[in-house]
């Protein structure tokens, strides 16, 4: 199934989604598949101030750990709050109800240098 | 990458395939915990064909193998199957592994990955022997049925009478033309069988299982090397390249019980030593607070220093507890000692818990 073309996406298989100067983060159903049953999620707190090109949080399965990379800097406004108990929402819904944080977002022009929908499920058909 | 006979059954079964070992395995089906907790509650299928299965023959057979294992195995009567390891001069694990003996020889099943190692360890140390080995790995398969339901479904399903058999024992036999074996063993913590069957003919068997028990109502499901490592972990039991290496011995990794020091073998005067002195370290259970998983390497740490390091880690499907075993100190290695793991920079509170975490209702 095609990614939805509504935004962006990275290398490492983050979703960036942006609507007026706040981005939505999350991660896609292929990462969430190559990990397996996604068991904790670790994200910053709102207030934290999150750098581009950095790490923000991770991903736990029962498989492995896998790290958060950010697209953009800004600082966090919003935290999705169900991911706390129900971190397979990542699995399942990963695109829409399993968001994992919102960034109000002053320069969001590196989102410009990541992968649109088809060149994302390019990439990934070629992994 | 090497394939199993069953690689043809794992893509029908859409399994996600990984490279284990130099072999192209299913690291799982649907998903880990849901394998994970089918084995559990019903019976599910394991494809183990990758693991070595040598056998060992001749005059010196015997001879040759207590001087390789931990375990007494000249004791053994035949059907019977024993847990054992193989050590160094120095102690260290080379592997752990399962010696079945025969009237006439003996199978030996190790990990899939130390079959090139041990194949060349018996070859150098075979000199003054008269003993024949012979690789029976490619032209074999094997699988294992795991759960409570595993032994009342393969009696209604197989033409082996299986009523008498009991655990660390196995059978021969021989069903249409296919000569078979089955031992009431297994990994998991749960009752069941490990069936070895010629290569050619396993992808039929298998599928003719599977279609049999469905239709009998008492569906298997085929689980891969994601679950069998939940499982094995929440039972307790240890793994080559994480709670047994080369760089430690067997009592160390808390395998005692298969060790005889009544008698010589390689290794044996290490582990004697080890015996009488205690070991310095030990692998130990934990169960670590909070939601987070503890992995091989992780520390674990004791009023901010060092103490022991994590072998392995996972989030237990069954118990709903993040679990761990790990190499502590000795001093620390008693049930109710609290220490801290520290987890990709969180410092987790965990306390040493007795193995195994599961135990299966009898």
């Amino acid at each position: 199934m095609p990614v939805p073309n509504d935004r962006r996406y990275s290398q490492t298989h983050e979703w960036f989604k942006l609507d007026g100067n706040v981005v939505t983060v999350g991660i896609t159903q292929f990462a969430a598949d190559e990990l397996t049953d996604i068991t904790f999620v670790d994200l910053p707190k709102v207030g934290t101030v999150v750098e581009g090109g950095s790490h923000f949080g991770e991903v736990e399965s029962v498989k492995a750990t896998s790290e958060l990379f950010c697209a953009v800097s800004g600082k966090v406004v919003a935290v999705n709050g169900r991911l706390a108990d129900e971190p397979g929402l990542l699995n399942t819904d990963p695109f829409d109800a399993g968001w994992m944080l919102k960034i109000e977002c002053p320069d969001p022009s590196p989102l410009n240098n990541l992968l649109d929908g088809p060149a994302y499920d390019k990439m990934v058909s070629e992994h | 990458m090497l394939q199993t006979p069953l690689n043809a059954f794992h893509r029908e079964c859409q399994a996600r395939l990984v490279d284990f070992a130099g072999w192209e395995m299913p690291v799982m089906y649907t998903s880990i915990i849901e394998e994970h907790n089918y084995c559990r509650q019903h019976c599910a299928l394991f494809d183990v064909s990758h693991m070595g299965r040598v056998e060992f023959r001749g005059p010196d057979a015997a001879r040759f193998m207590e001087h390789l294992n931990t375990r007494n195995i000249g004791g053994a009567a035949p059907g019977m199957c024993r847990y054992s390891h193989m050590c160094k001069d120095d102690g260290g694990i080379l592997d752990d592994v399962i010696v079945s003996k025969f009237e006439d020889h003996f199978l030996v099943v190790c990990n899939a990955s130390n079959r090139e190692k041990l194949l060349g360890w018996w070859e150098q140390q075979r000199r003054g022997f008269n003993v024949e080995i012979t690789d029976r790995t490619l032209e074999t398969a094997m699988v294992a049925l795991q759960g409570p339901e595993a032994m009342e479904t393969m009696s209604r399903l197989l033409p082996i009478p299986l009523d008498d058999l009991k655990r660390y024992r196995f059978k021969t036999g021989n069903v249409m033309g296919a000569d078979y074996f089955v031992a009431r063993s297994g990994y998991t913590g749960e009752d069941g069988a490990e069936i070895i069957l010629p290569a050619n003919l396993a992808l039929m068997a298998v599928r003719l299982l599977i279609s049999r028990a469905e239709e009998l109502g008492r569906p298997i499901k085929p689980a891969g090397l994601g679950a069998r490592d939940t499982l094995r972990l929440e039972a307790g039991m240890p793994l080559y390249g994480h709670e047994l290496t080369e760089d430690w011995d067997s009592i160390t990794a808390g395998q005692e019980w298969a060790v005889d020091l009544t008698k010589d073998f390689i290794g044996s005067d290490v582990l004697k030593r080890v015996k009488a002195e205690g070991p310095r370290r030990k692998i130990t259970g934990f169960e670590v607070e909070g939601k987070r998983i503890a992995r091989q390497g992780a520390p674990i740490l004791r009023d901010g220093q060092q103490v022991g390091t994590v072998t392995s880690g996972t989030q237990s499907p069954t118990l709903g507890k993040n679990i761990a075993m790990g190499l502590l100190d000795s001093e620390l290695a008693t049930p109710g000692q609290s220490v801290e793991i520290d987890v990709r920079g969180t410092k987790c509170t965990t306390t040493v818990v007795p193995l195994p975490f599961y135990k299966a209702k009898k």
